[in-house]
């Protein structure tokens, strides 16, 4: 647990080094921001005020939120694994005494305890200061919405590490990233909020993709909508999503120690 | 300057060569995209349903509301079918001196300044996107469609108005493209700010600016002159007045703010390129 920790902070710390890189991404989460902001605030001007459930404020705090929140569970590319298994470099991770599936968890909930605290707070500041933002009426949604992004960045962290996984058999895992990138996009909720597809696309994404479970399930928590016994299975569906990827990603992480090859050398 | 301007007028076949050097760059390119196959499928359908996506988007937009900043839902797909149509072929062209951030890092850039050929043209050539050639595909596809439902009643002029608009799109998101990576000659980590001008200007354009409101929209539409791409010829296409009360000239004005972007973003490189300094590692 110690060595966890450890891990953790370095991820932190790595982090905290690339100032430039967390000014540039807050800034354009940001103009990202404004953009989706005002487009869905015309479609609720003309929906009267109302659109699949949520008031005009709550939608603007949804979009702001998701700004903040794209870059803590860090729905877009991340290849570090894959990279050190083209290269070889993957083998040295295999010689340490936790299991990679651990320490690459635990590095990146100290990436996302980083973002969490920089890339999170410029959005959601800008938004509040420029738009009227929905804030929870009961002060259990804030706890709550904590647990449901740690689930999410959970749940985010187990399709990334599956997708790079796929690395010991492909090496290029380019066409896998865009194939995930595209999910990440439309069906997360980014896009629109998923309550604006009919009820059977919804069941669908809720239930047989972790796409919702990795974004939209924390911001539905904070925006309050639909009643607190929906909101608890919101977070139950996340629970059973990381549950379910974290055990495929300790699986496939075993069948691919069977076929490694190292390639540097 | 002269003593460049001696050399191309007397060594004709300096030309030639420069363009086998340009062409055995994307073959060699073309040739490892295919190695591996697997990837290759998955990036090709990936991206073949990447731009049905955003336009799935804009019809699950309209399932919740009839019209959008006073725009019917063929309206705005007609917008976003020439946002995306312009986007798509600057993307195929220029694409890729979105890498060019990781080439200052790593300090590859050193390389690509002592071969014999323009550093500008050899980023743009280092990694051919093949899938990228479908986005323009589908983008026309979308396009043709939008038109369709929109009943256009054609004239000569907006059918010219229909070939010069995408063109002079794509000139200044290319522009953007440009000007926004040289921003890595100065802040070595900063290549996601660009986005915000690259992608946010994609998105910016795929819908009518009546939708933005305040600093914000003039800062896009007018500052960086995204409304000239996809909605000012939109609006001449449609034979719709503009709801912002704007000349009917401004849909034809696209050529020349794009080849004003072109020139400052020109301007930029240059300074940009002069205060290169390798990073060493």
């Amino acid at each position: 647990m110690g060595t966890a920790w450890a891990l953790a902070g370095a991820g932190f710390r790595r982090y905290s080094t690339y100032r430039q890189a967390t000014v540039a991404g807050a800034f354009t989460n940001t103009v990202f921001g404004f953009l989706r902001c005002y487009v869905i605030l015309a479609v609720a001007a003309t929906a009267g005020g109302m659109a699949a459930g949520y008031r005009g404020s709550q939608l603007v705090t949804y979009v702001w939120i998701g700004q903040g929140l794209l870059a803590v569970v860090q729905i877009w590319g991340w290849t570090d694994l894959a990279d050190r298994i083209r290269t070889g470099d993957v083998q040295s991770d295999l010689l340490r005494p936790l299991h990679p599936v651990a320490s690459y968890l635990a590095t990146d909930l100290g990436r996302a305890g980083h973002a969490a605290l920089t890339r999170f707070v410029v959005p959601t500041a800008v938004g509040a200061l420029c738009f009227d933002m929905y804030a929870p009426h009961t002060l259990l949604s804030y706890p709550a919405f904590l647990a449901s992004t740690l689930v999410a960045v959970v749940v985010s962290f187990g399709v990334r590490y599956l997708v790079n996984l796929t690395a010991f058999w492909l090496l290029d895992i380019r066409g896998v990233i865009t194939l995930w990138q595209l999910g990440a996009g439309v069906l997360s909720g980014l896009y629109f909020p998923l309550a604006f597809l009919p009820g059977w696309a919804q069941g669908v994404l809720w239930l047989g993709t972790p796409f919702p479970a990795a974004f939209q399930a924390p911001i539905d928590i904070l925006v309050e909508r639909g009643s607190v016994g929906h909101r608890s299975l919101l977070l139950f569906d996340q629970l059973c999503w990381a549950a379910l990827l974290i055990g495929a990603c300790m699986l496939v992480q075993r069948r691919a120690e069977r076929k490694l090859v190292v390639q540097g050398g | 300057m002269a003593d460049l301007l001696w050399r191309r007028a007397t060594t004709p076949t300096g030309r030639p060569g420069a363009l086998a050097g340009y062409r055995q760059l994307l073959a060699a390119q073309v040739r490892s995209q295919l190695q591996y196959r697997a990837s290759f499928a998955m990036d090709l359908v990936g991206n073949l349903l990447l731009t049905l996506m955003d336009v799935a988007a804009v019809v699950v937009l309209f399932r919740v509301t009839p019209v959008l900043g006073g725009f019917t839902l063929p309206e705005v797909l007609l917008i976003s079918g020439l946002a995306n149509l312009s986007f798509s072929l600057c993307d195929l062209a220029v694409g890729n001196i979105d890498t060019m951030r990781q080439y200052i890092r790593t300090g590859r850039f050193d390389a690509v300044l002592t071969r014999p050929l323009s550093a500008l043209l050899q980023l743009v050539c280092g990694d051919l996107a093949l899938r990228r050639l479908g986005r323009v595909t589908q983008a026309v596809v979308v396009l043709v469609i939008a038109l369709n439902l929109a009943h256009v009643r054609w004239t000569p002029a907006r059918a010219v108005l229909l070939v010069v608009a995408p063109s002079f799109g794509a000139v200044l998101f290319g522009s953007v493209f440009v000007a926004g990576s040289t921003v890595s000659f100065w802040f070595i980590e900063s290549g996601e700010f660009s986005n915000a001008f690259t992608y946010g200007g994609r998105d910016f354009t795929a819908y009518p600016i009546t939708v933005y409101a305040g600093w914000f929209r003039k800062a896009f539409a007018y500052g960086l002159g995204f409304a000239f791409v996809a909605y000012y010829p939109a609006l001449a296409i449609l034979d719709k007045p503009d709801p912002l009360g704007g000349p009917r000239l401004l849909s034809w004005s696209s050529p020349v703010v794009a080849l004003a972007a072109a020139g400052v973003a020109a301007f930029i490189w240059r300074i940009g390129i002069r205060h290169y300094r390798s990073t060493g590692s």
